[in-house]
């Protein structure tokens, strides 16, 4: 363990040294001088995270649809107004269905770059690089490549990737890409995957570099086959990086809102999501409507990531 | 594609060299194909950059320029100089502020504890993973009633509040590999907590500060939700001058290609001079986390 720390590994003997008994720490210096020290973040963090979403909701509570002050108290209206309007609902299938893609896109490739470059492959350190590199980029300026990637022309007026269809005598893949009301927002999700599937594969190849070799071998004496040892040992070894991935890349896939502004635009109807929604009524004044959508939105990604935090804060009190 | 792949896996364990050669030949032209894919957008960002005007049609879409022009460049950078210049200033005082922050908390969270040092840790977490669209009709508020001028100021303010959360995150999980005899030889020799932080924490921190400073640096400079709410075209950073220059009505494709590869430069020349370390944070972050 202590030969990971770079500059921890020399100073030999130490840990032969009889151990202090615990709890030998002065009181009074304790633990004051570390909560001191944090207390700055824990107040701003109280702050800007648990207070603003107390006010947040308490405005969402109000009847305040435009710059003036709240005229009253109104209650649930606001939320139940949302559930009523189709709109709404709209933006919500769409991000679910986005989610969806997005989740199963960035994990079924990251895995197979992952896989294809686990057992040293020749030059692995350049398509890692290329794999990885769409991460580094704004979606702001990918936004701009794929808009024009995605027009929706066909035909003689097609430009990217149709006309590339047509050119490869593919004209059966071309389509109106994000314009198509049904599933227009799929279309966003391929942007989404190119800029994160690196970046998943980083963790899966750190995931396959954390298996033990000898785990591999142990399967091959027993005769397992290759089948065999991805179900019962790399699989089950595997999926704590899995896991992490699906809570990094869901909550990112909750939040879309640069991808489809600089796609699409704000007032697109085919691409609208929550967010993008939000920061509409945000414009208009309606800030009532616009806190509710943002607890919403808090809401769903809360059913997501609380799990995960209190399953991760019960493993480490067991340490 | 990948149905052939999985009989080669399988047909590898075959001791025979012939198979084991398939199934490496599959391998590298799947491999080769993915980067393509990949590279494609960046080719087109490319080659539409020096295209001029009259080029940028439908029909050469996806050819070479018929002559290298510089003008959409020129248009690009003459849009996007000063929002560049302002998002460095806005940028690099963020990064650092919070990783710096991050470092102590991640110290106190993990070598110096506390009684609650967990959930205090869990609650900061929770931080990151929040939608800003939860808070942000009251931090518009917020910020306005502190006075920050929007802009530059605001956003260096928020980055660094809201990049506390996976600041602290990176460290801890880094010190958390820290052995618990070095803290206790500094006690021993009766460091207190500040001087056990800078003299024995401190120094062995680079590996995690790459990390922290790499991904703080990426994420204020990528942002466009904060950017959106708190600055304007006049005054905001390179992502609102980017999508202004590339949203205007008249499409102007060289120039809007130019400026993302502009508006990307620093992150990329990050991710390829540290992307090693990147990838090896990552393992430190998320195997062990």
């Amino acid at each position: 363990m202590s030969s990971t720390v770079p500059g921890a590994v020399k100073r030999p003997g130490r840990s032969q040294q009889p151990r202090r008994p615990r709890g030998r720490r002065p009181g009074g210096r304790g633990w004051v001088a570390p909560v001191l020290l944090i207390l700055p973040t824990v107040i701003v963090i109280g702050v800007f995270v648990y207070g603003l979403i107390g006010s947040n909701i308490h405005t969402s509570l109000q009847d305040r649809h435009n710059i003036g002050p709240s005229q009253g108290f109104a209650g649930l209206d606001n939320y139940r107004d949302l559930f009523t309007d189709d709109d709404f609902i709209y933006s919500l299938r769409n991000l679910m269905l986005y989610t969806a893609t997005f989740l199963v896109g960035t994990l079924s490739l990251g895995f197979l770059w992952a896989w294809l470059l686990e057992r040293k492959a020749r030059g692995e350190s350049l398509f890692r690089a290329i794999y990885l590199f769409p991460m580094a980029v704004s979606f702001v300026a990918s936004g701009v490549v794929w808009r024009w990637l995605l027009n929706n022309a066909e035909g003689d007026r097609a430009s990217g990737l149709n006309r590339l269809f047509e050119t490869l005598h593919l004209d059966f893949l071309q389509n109106p890409w994000w314009t198509n009301e049904r599933w227009g927002i799929l279309a966003i999700a391929v942007p989404a995957i190119w800029q994160l599937s690196g970046y998943v594969m980083a963790l899966f190849l750190a995931g396959f570099r954390g298996i033990p070799e000898e785990l591999r071998e142990a399967a091959r004496i027993d005769g397992a086959s290759e089948w065999q040892l991805y179900r019962h040992v790399i699989f089950p070894q595997l999926s704590p990086v899995a896991l992490s991935a699906i809570i990094i890349i869901g909550h990112m896939s909750l939040k879309v809102f640069d991808l489809i502004m600089a796609i699409a635009g704000q007032t697109n109807y085919t691409t609208q999501v929550p967010a993008t929604q939000m920061w509409v009524e945000f414009t208009r004044g309606d800030y009532a409507k616009s806190a509710a959508i943002g607890t919403v939105l808090l809401l769903i990604v809360a059913i997501l990531i609380v799990p995960y935090l209190v399953s991760t804060y019960r493993q480490e009190r067991r340490r | 594609m990948t149905t052939e792949a999985i009989p080669a896996a399988v047909a590898s364990r075959v001791p025979g060299q012939r198979s084991r050669g398939v199934a490496r030949t599959i391998k590298y032209i799947l491999l080769i194909g993915f980067a393509l894919v990949v590279l494609l957008p960046a080719y087109v960002l490319f080659v539409t950059s020096f295209k001029g005007i009259g080029d940028a049609t439908p029909t050469n879409a996806w050819k070479l320029p018929e002559s290298w022009e510089t003008a959409g460049w020129a248009r690009a950078w003459e849009q996007l100089g000063p929002a560049l210049g302002r998002t460095f200033a806005m940028v690099i005082p963020a990064t650092i502020i919070s990783s710096v922050l991050g470092s102590m908390n991640g110290f106190v969270l993990s070598k110096w504890r506390f009684p609650g040092a967990d959930v205090v840790f869990t609650l900061i977490l929770f931080g990151m993973f929040i939608p800003y669209q939860a808070v942000m009709v009251p931090l518009v508020q917020l910020m306005g009633n502190l006075g920050v001028p929007s802009g530059v100021p605001s956003l260096i303010v928020l980055h660094v509040v809201y990049g506390l959360p996976i600041t602290t995150l990176i460290f801890r999980n880094y010190y958390a590999g820290v052995p618990v005899e070095l803290i206790e030889a500094a006690r021993v020799d009766g460091a207190g907590m500040l001087r056990t932080y800078a003299s024995v924490i401190l120094p062995i921190s680079a590996p995690a500060f790459v990390v922290a400073l790499m991904w703080q640096f990426t994420s204020a400079w990528n942002d466009y939700l904060f950017a959106l709410f708190f600055s304007t075209s006049q005054n905001g950073p390179v992502t609102i001058a980017l999508n202004f220059l590339a949203s205007g009505q008249l499409q102007d494709y060289s120039a809007s290609m130019a400026g993302a590869l502009i508006a990307s430069v620093p992150t990329l020349i990050i991710y390829i001079l540290l992307g090693r370390y990147f990838v090896g944070g990552l393992m430190a972050g998320s195997v062990k986390g």
